[in-house]
């Protein structure tokens, strides 16, 4: 549905984005994740035909992002980092508006409005002047504006930023609910956003893409073992050395707190089994053992580091 | 014509959901009801002095015309206040969109930019159609006392959408230009004035260069409607002005497409 070929965006000397390719399928929610001046809103802005790109290419459904833009902006709804509001219409002014600058047909409008507005949950807020709502509602506003006319693809610059942590779950909820009719490009700084809304992750950092894929696909490629944690009661010599011995250990560390090991093993290889067997061999007490899972903070951290270093 | 629509009645409403459409019109009709009275008890006082004059034989009743007087007069006083309002009707038009980041909403809607500046035009020209006519009022109120020539009134009207074309043409120029609105309003302020006086210099250059400035100015062809002259020259020379500048806004909202 999107199709990104490596689009470069300069203002004068500075780089904004370099060299950024990736595809997003129909009906896929991607996340879009990087830390704050990392490029996501200048991608944002060049998909949209807002800005156009240095160098590079870019599809959205199907048709180019210059040659074509006018089919591309038919096609997409987009809420900017800053909902693009009119403070002195009502919500239902301004979304009557917003529809028909989109094109949606004069018979559809009050019904499309209606919709919008139930699945946003601001239909209560209709005859609302815009600049009298909260920040939350603003937002909300600003979301049922890039919905109004049913667009293939959406894309949304940093939705939940300022929403109280009710208000976010609540806007989560109504995005992931768009994926599968809509493909969606969502941005954010906030990792645990991703790992709950999107499908696809693309991690961006100084312009440009460090990893993709889905969040599972990136663990696999980051990870360097099986990571496992375990609690064993006795004295820590003692214990580093036994696990140490373990086929397949490649390392083992104290993790702060007493009695508390972090066992690294080869790619692949099961030591509980056997770590199991010689604790308890050993006259020890296992008391706690769990795999850890790299967490998207892991990934993120890894990739946007491994980017400073090179 | 849909898309055409849809920007006017949004900038329509603005204008009367602010006060600003309000306090605009409050502020120039009260000043010009205000010129308009102390004109007519000008005229008064000469009309009484003459005939005092002519009483007690010191010479004929001079030809005491309201037209030149009175009307001329106003209309004068008028293009100044027009002047001074007319960068404050415009300034938000692009300005504002810019500043609150909803330019990002237009110019990704399937909308040609062509819409929105005219969109915006004619919902700023309809707005100072409305507050000019309103000052016929003050010509009614001679119809009933005295006997104005009606040819020049109706003349001078008309010039006056000409002229309001393209001070708002300018004023929406200025606007695309910045996101700024005071910004915008010094822009248009200065520019009109500039082409307001632009003759002035006239006196001083070569003959060709004379020509071109006394053509520029913007009173220079005000008067001749105001005299009940309509010439195309003058026609001509205010709409190529309006197009322009209105094909400059479409170009300059247009750049950032350009910038790679």
């Amino acid at each position: 549905m999107i199709e990104v070929r490596e689009l470069s965006k300069y203002y004068g000397d500075v780089v904004a984005v370099e060299n950024v390719s990736f595809n997003v399928d129909k009906g896929v929610v991607l996340g879009f994740l990087g830390p704050n001046g990392a490029g996501k809103t200048t991608t944002m802005r060049i998909l949209t035909c807002y800005l156009p790109p240095s160098q590079g290419e870019a599809k959205v459904a199907g048709f180019d992002i210059i040659e074509e833009s006018m089919e591309v902006r038919k096609r997409i709804g987009y809420l900017p980092e800053q909902p693009p509001l009119y403070h002195d219409m009502t919500v239902n002014a301004y979304l009557r508006f917003v529809a028909k600058i989109k094109g949606v047909p004069s018979a559809a409008l009050n019904s499309r409005i209606d919709d919008t507005m139930e699945k946003t949950g601001i239909a209560h807020q209709r005859h609302t002047v815009i600049g009298h709502l909260s920040k939350g509602y603003r937002q909300r506003v600003g979301l049922a504006q890039a919905l109004v006319h049913e667009p293939e693809v959406l894309i949304l610059d940093e939705p939940t930023v300022g929403l109280d942590p009710k208000q976010i779950i609540e806007i989560r909820e109504v995005i992931k609910g768009l994926g599968g009719d809509h493909t969606v490009i969502l941005s954010t700084h906030i990792l645990s956003e991703v790992s709950m809304t999107c499908g696809h992750v693309a991690i961006i950092n100084n312009g440009r893409i460090a990893g993709q894929g889905t969040p599972e696909s990136l663990m696999a490629q980051l990870k360097e073992g099986e990571v496992l944690r375990a609690h064993i009661d006795g004295p820590s010599e003692q214990v580093l050395g036994m696990i140490g011995q373990l086929e397949g250990v490649l390392e083992v560390e104290v993790s702060g707190e007493e009695g508390a090991y972090v066992v690294t093993s080869a790619p692949g290889a099961d030591v509980r089994d056997d770590l199991t067997r010689r604790v308890v061999e050993s006259g020890f007490s296992l008391r706690e053992l769990r795999p850890l899972d790299m967490t998207l903070e892991d990934i993120f951290l890894s990739l946007t580091s491994e980017e400073v270093a090179a | 014509m849909r898309n055409f629509a849809a920007v006017y009645t949004k900038e329509m409403r603005s204008y009367f959901v602010s006060p600003v459409a309000y306090v605009i019109a409050g502020v120039f009709l009260f000043l010009s009801g205000y010129l308009f009275r102390n004109i007519l008890m000008q005229f008064n006082l000469w009309c009484l002095q003459f005939g005092q004059r002519a009483q007690m034989g010191m010479g004929g009743m001079p030809a005491l015309n309201l037209n030149e007087m009175v009307i001329t007069q106003f209309f004068a006083v008028m293009d100044f206040i027009w002047l001074l309002v007319i960068p404050m009707l415009t300034m938000r038009l692009f300005a504002e969109e810019k500043k609150s980041g909803t330019i990002e909403l237009l110019m990704t809607s399937p909308l040609r930019t062509i819409e929105v500046m005219l969109g915006k035009f004619f919902a700023c020209f309809s707005l100072y159609g409305i507050i000019v006519s309103l000052t016929l009022i003050y010509f009614l109120i001679l119809e009933v006392y005295g006997s104005p020539d009606w040819g020049p009134i109706f003349s001078g009207y008309l010039g006056y959408l000409f002229l309001g074309a393209t001070f708002i043409s300018v004023g929406i120029l200025a606007s695309a230009l910045t996101e700024n609105q005071i910004v915008a309003v010094l822009l248009t302020f200065g520019m009109l004035l500039l082409f307001w006086l632009i003759d002035w210099s006239a006196s001083f250059a070569g003959p060709t260069a004379a020509k071109i400035l006394q053509y520029l100015s913007f009173i220079a062809h005000l008067e001749d409607f105001q005299r009940g002259v309509i010439d195309t020259k003058d026609v001509v020379f205010y709409l190529s002005f309006t197009f322009f500048c209105l094909f400059l806004t479409t170009r300059v909202i247009e750049s950032r497409r350009w910038r790679r």
